[in-house]
């Protein structure tokens, strides 16, 4: 029977929990890293005994874990994180021109075909890419120096790239997100690209339609279809038919259209999940209940799933790397609440179960099927 | 024999209990214990200093002897009882909580 792995990064650790394919009981192990923040950990689709650990703190800066047996041990692999060439500059809060620095990796995405190959989106906003398991990590400086760079500015959170996607169909197409940049694509490779950003308005720039500005907070994709994409911005939900190169609003009749993660159904790609947070100054969820709720339309009409999730008295955030999907028939949906929660549903978001309580805040869930 | 001692965190990386000894050559200077420290330890590279400035990060700290040596040059000569191993030289987390 095939059993499910969801990896859960948090504020003080990473937690790994399993489950057989019935998902009814499950394991916990961890913490591990202890003390360390564990911004995103995800399992390489092409070996799952593989997983990429991002492992940070701000006294002690990066580190980078991986596994090759899933688990039972771990190495620490290259933390070099440079820049190719001299940094230029991006602005900073107040406008002024700031040079790039490294801070933490937001994001591994390791590839769909090779374990030893997987990107890396890091702050300052860079993507980097690793064939040979971790041990070096070389940057596609061709999204850095795009002309766009020196306009970039950080979000609340830094400038962090902390989407990245590959098309299943076309290895060399990616597309990666940026806060407060907006969102890339290369049909290269990573050696070119090209703002996506059509269509998206914001009204905290002072152009609302400019080509750079937008801070998206996550963008997903069905791998059956990697030219429809779907994504939450800061405000607004947005869908895009041609890969990117049109954006439209589909946030429709959800109570609030801010929040951070966003992810597609396993099996059925008009289906979508987003967690509406109330807004951009009270970073939780709505009148105390949290709620997913899901699109089985691809956007616009929403559904609003809380059935076995907190009714009342709930004030968590889920941030944008904490929702994920497993594989199984019936797609399992899995969220990370910054206090400490981690919810899942084995129905598609029909019903959900806690698995933990009192976790620490969580940054990160996957979930990924074992054969 | 140079005396170190790391945060917690550091000492669960480079997978060592209580304090580090290591051979240092003349002058011992905060460089000098710093760069036998990493060549011991690799995994530590990037933790306490930046990996590609050598700047040290802006939450380390470095004591010895009751002085605090964060701000000297890193190529000062730490105090006699660090470099005779006397006393031990102190890698500090800065203080933070809430």
């Amino acid at each position: 029977m095939s059993r499910v792995r969801v990896l859960v990064g948090t504020r003080k650790g990473l937690f790994i929990f399993t489950a057989d394919g019935t998902r009814k009981a499950w394991k916990m192990t961890g913490p591990l890293f202890t003390g360390w923040e564990i911004y995103h950990a995800k399992g390489s689709p092409a070996d799952p005994k593989r997983i990429y650990v991002s492992q940070s703190r701000g006294w002690f800066g990066q580190m980078v874990q991986r596994t090759s047996d899933g688990g039972k041990t771990w190495e620490v692999v290259d933390n070099k994180f440079a820049y190719d060439g001299v940094p230029e500059k991006h602005q900073w809060y107040d406008g002024t021109p700031h040079p790039w620095e490294f801070t933490r990796v937001w994001h591994f995405e390791p590839s769909r075909t090779d374990p030893d190959v997987a990107y890396a989106g890091v702050e300052d906003a860079a993507i980097f890419k690793t064939t040979d398991g971790g041990k070096s990590w070389a940057e596609l400086s061709g999204l850095r120096t795009h002309r766009t760079g020196s306009q970039w500015m950080p979000g609340a959170g830094g400038l962090c790239l902390h989407t990245i996607l590959e098309d299943p169909s076309n290895p060399k197409r990616l597309f990666v997100a940026i806060s407060a940049a907006g969102t890339f694509r290369s049909d290269d490779g990573g050696k070119t690209w090209t703002t996506i950003t059509k269509g998206l308005s914001s009204r905290y720039i002072p152009n609302p339609t400019a080509e750079i500005g937008h801070c998206v907070h996550r963008v997903a994709l069905h791998p059956s279809r990697p030219n429809v994409l779907f994504m939450q911005k800061h405000w607004d939900v947005m869908r895009s038919d041609n890969g990117g190169d049109q954006w439209t609003e589909v946030s429709g009749n959800l109570p609030t259209d801010f929040g951070f993660a966003i992810d597609v159904h396993a099996h059925d790609p008009e289906t979508i999940y987003v967690i509406p947070i109330t807004s951009d100054e009270t970073h939780y969820v709505m009148d105390g209940k949290l709620r997913v709720y899901r699109s089985k339309t691809g956007g616009n009409e929403w559904q609003a799933l809380s059935k076995g999730l907190p009714q009342k008295d709930c004030y968590v955030n889920v941030l944008r790397d904490a929702m994920s999907v497993d594989t199984l028939e019936k797609c399992g949906v899995y969220f990370g609440t910054t206090g400490g929660q981690l919810y899942a549903s084995a129905d598609a978001g029909n019903t959900w179960k806690c698995l933990a309580h009192d976790l620490p805040a969580v940054l990160s869930v996957e979930a990924q099927v074992l054969k | 024999m140079i005396r170190v001692e790391l945060p917690g965190n550091l000492r669960t990386l480079a997978g060592v209990k209580g304090e580090v000894q290591l051979e240092v050559a003349s002058p011992v200077t905060v460089r000098s214990v710093l760069d036998a420290l990493e060549a011991r330890y690799p995994v530590l590279r990037g933790t306490i200093r930046d990996r590609g400035t050598l700047r040290r990060r802006d939450f380390m700290r470095f004591f010895a002897c009751q002085r605090d040596l964060s701000l000297e040059s890193t190529d000062t000569a730490l105090p006699e009882a660090v470099a005779r191993g006397t006393e031990p030289f102190l890698v500090v987390g800065a203080i933070a909580g809430g």
